[in-house]
């Protein structure tokens, strides 16, 4: 049984439909990469799967023991958390809120927790920092800490990479496959950097004009996949 | 200085002065709390535009005669908080209009009421305290007090229940109502919360200096420290610090209460940014 599937999807804004007719479905262990250009309506599908908005059309499936609640999302930035003063330690364990109902504080347990995070992701000297007086690297890597707070079966990443130098997107990307390939974690990642997508992914999904949902395999030899690659090589 | 001691002591003896301390304190305490909120959130004015919807309420209960008029003001200012707090999310007109809209509206109302059904002779002084506070902290009973010590009581121990929540919502929105976390909820808490402030503030320093009391001891401790939790602790003992030495200073020097808790407001925001600007020329 799959982790989420999605049938006949229609998502738009004002009753404007952007996506029409969207059906993918993706399993436990699988990289999928949602590519298409600006304004193709990447982040309105990211949204309708963390079910922050309704879908137009059709329905969103969950299964295999996931639900709403352990979904880990990456969002971009926000202009509030630029100045937001706040440690490292306080943003990684606010994500396990969403799952503590009306407990208002944090077990022991849930802050060991969130300290290995810390660790896996290798911001353990900078946990009593403050999250603004960080790197834009750095500051991914704290928000996917959090999210693996909220997870421990998918994780949702909306453009991971956007304006991180080079080095440190390739670390980032390393440490994403990480996640996938050592502890099982399921990705769905939303991306402009086509090349990336077909390093790491197991799964492409372009929208746009033309609707594909497939293999790496599958993309490469299709034609919308042979043209995105093709410019981007030449 | 002996001199001053022993006007200070004289005063203390009595019990108005004594309340008036404490429902200083506890005011400056609540309204503290809910600072780096409002203040990330781009809700400075906030305090502003709920407390002239309480001046508002106060004109209708005066102009209809109830004589207590907690019973409209609270009610009327919550329903504003959670109105005002929404329109944040998806609405037409944006935070900040919207609450230049209510305050300014709810102002000339409550002042067009006042003024055509006079109530009392004196209707630019019935203004002038309800703006500014000026006397009716002097003038508290003991049931006021104990009203004010229930209410911060209930503030502060919300507030201690959803801290985590409060800044996981405040933090990032999306991802906590992603994640599972009842955000609606949460930010309707933080209105009330708010509102409910808002209103015990009004008999301290009146509508116009409510957002000093709101912002002043945020912005300081903003200044200074680095994690949401050292922040808010701090801003809470700036305010009460704040608030202490103010009441005394307006007791001793006979100057309006609330202005001259403001004035120690910003002095102690010059000091923290003083010591923030030499803090990070050390560090960079």
């Amino acid at each position: 049984m799959s982790q989420l599937t999605c049938q006949h999807l229609s998502l738009g804004y004002d009753g404007r439909e952007i996506i029409s007719n969207l059906s993918f479905h993706v399993d436990a262990g699988d990289y999928l990469c949602i590519v298409g250009e600006n304004g193709s309506g990447k982040s309105t599908l990211m949204k309708t799967l963390l079910g922050l908005r309704r879908p137009m059309k059709g329905e969103i499936t969950t299964g295999d023991g996931l639900t709403a609640n352990t979904i880990g999302y990456l969002p971009q930035q926000t202009v509030v958390q630029k100045d937001f003063p706040a440690s490292v330690r306080e943003i990684v364990i606010s994500g396990f809120q969403g799952r503590r109902g009306l407990r208002p504080f944090y077990t022991r347990a849930e802050k060991r927790i969130a300290l290995e995070n810390i660790k896996k992701m290798g911001i353990e000297h900078l946990q009593n920092r403050c999250y603004r007086e960080l790197s834009g690297g750095q500051q991914q890597r704290v928000l996917l800490a959090r999210a693996l707070c909220a997870t421990q079966k998918m994780l949702l990443l909306d453009e991971p990479v956007a304006g991180l130098d080079p080095k440190v997107t390739a670390d980032m990307y390393e440490l994403i496959e990480t996640l996938n390939q050592e502890e099982g974690i399921t990705i769905i990642m939303i991306s402009h950097d086509i090349e990336a997508a077909l390093k790491y992914a197991t799964h492409v999904l372009h929208i746009g004009n033309t609707i594909f949902f497939g293999t790496r395999r599958q993309f490469i030899d299709s034609k919308v996949g042979r043209q995105l690659y093709n410019t981007k090589g030449a | 200085m002996e001199e001053i001691f022993i006007k200070l002591f004289s005063y203390l003896q009595m019990p108005f002065v004594r309340y008036a301390i404490i429902v200083g304190v506890l005011i400056a305490l609540c309204s503290s709390l809910l600072g780096v909120n409002l203040v990330l959130k781009r809700f400075s004015f906030i305090g502003d535009g709920l407390s002239h919807v309480a001046f508002g309420a106060i004109a209708v209960a005066a102009v209809t005669g109830l004589t207590n008029n907690m019973l409209i003001v609270l009610p009327v200012t919550i329903i504003s908080a959670v109105l005002l707090l929404r329109t944040g999310e998806n609405a037409r007109i944006k935070g900040d209009a919207a609450i230049a809209m209510i305050s300014v509206g709810a102002l000339a109302v409550g002042y067009l009421l006042m003024n055509t059904f006079k109530t009392s002779t004196n209707v630019s002084g019935d203004v002038c305290t309800t703006l500014f506070g000026s006397t009716s902290i002097i003038t508290l009973t003991p049931t006021d007090v104990w009203i004010c010590a229930v209410l911060s009581l209930i503030v502060v121990a919300m507030f201690i229940i959803f801290y985590n929540k409060i800044f996981a919502v405040t933090f990032d929105e999306s991802f906590a109502r992603a994640t599972g976390t009842k955000v609606s909820v949460i930010n309707l808490i933080i209105a009330v919360i708010i509102a409910v402030v808002i209103v015990v503030a009004m008999t301290l320093v009146g509508s116009l200096l409510i957002s000093a009391l709101v912002i002043f001891p945020a912005l300081s401790a903003m200044r200074v420290f680095k994690s949401f939790k050292s922040v808010t602790l701090c801003s809470a003992c700036i305010s009460v610090v704040c608030a202490f030495f103010g009441i005394i200073a307006s007791i001793l020097f006979s100057t309006p209460v609330g202005a001259t808790i403001v004035v120690v407001d910003i002095a102690a925001f010059l000091i923290f940014a003083g010591i923030g600007t030499v803090k990070s020329g050390l560090h960079g």
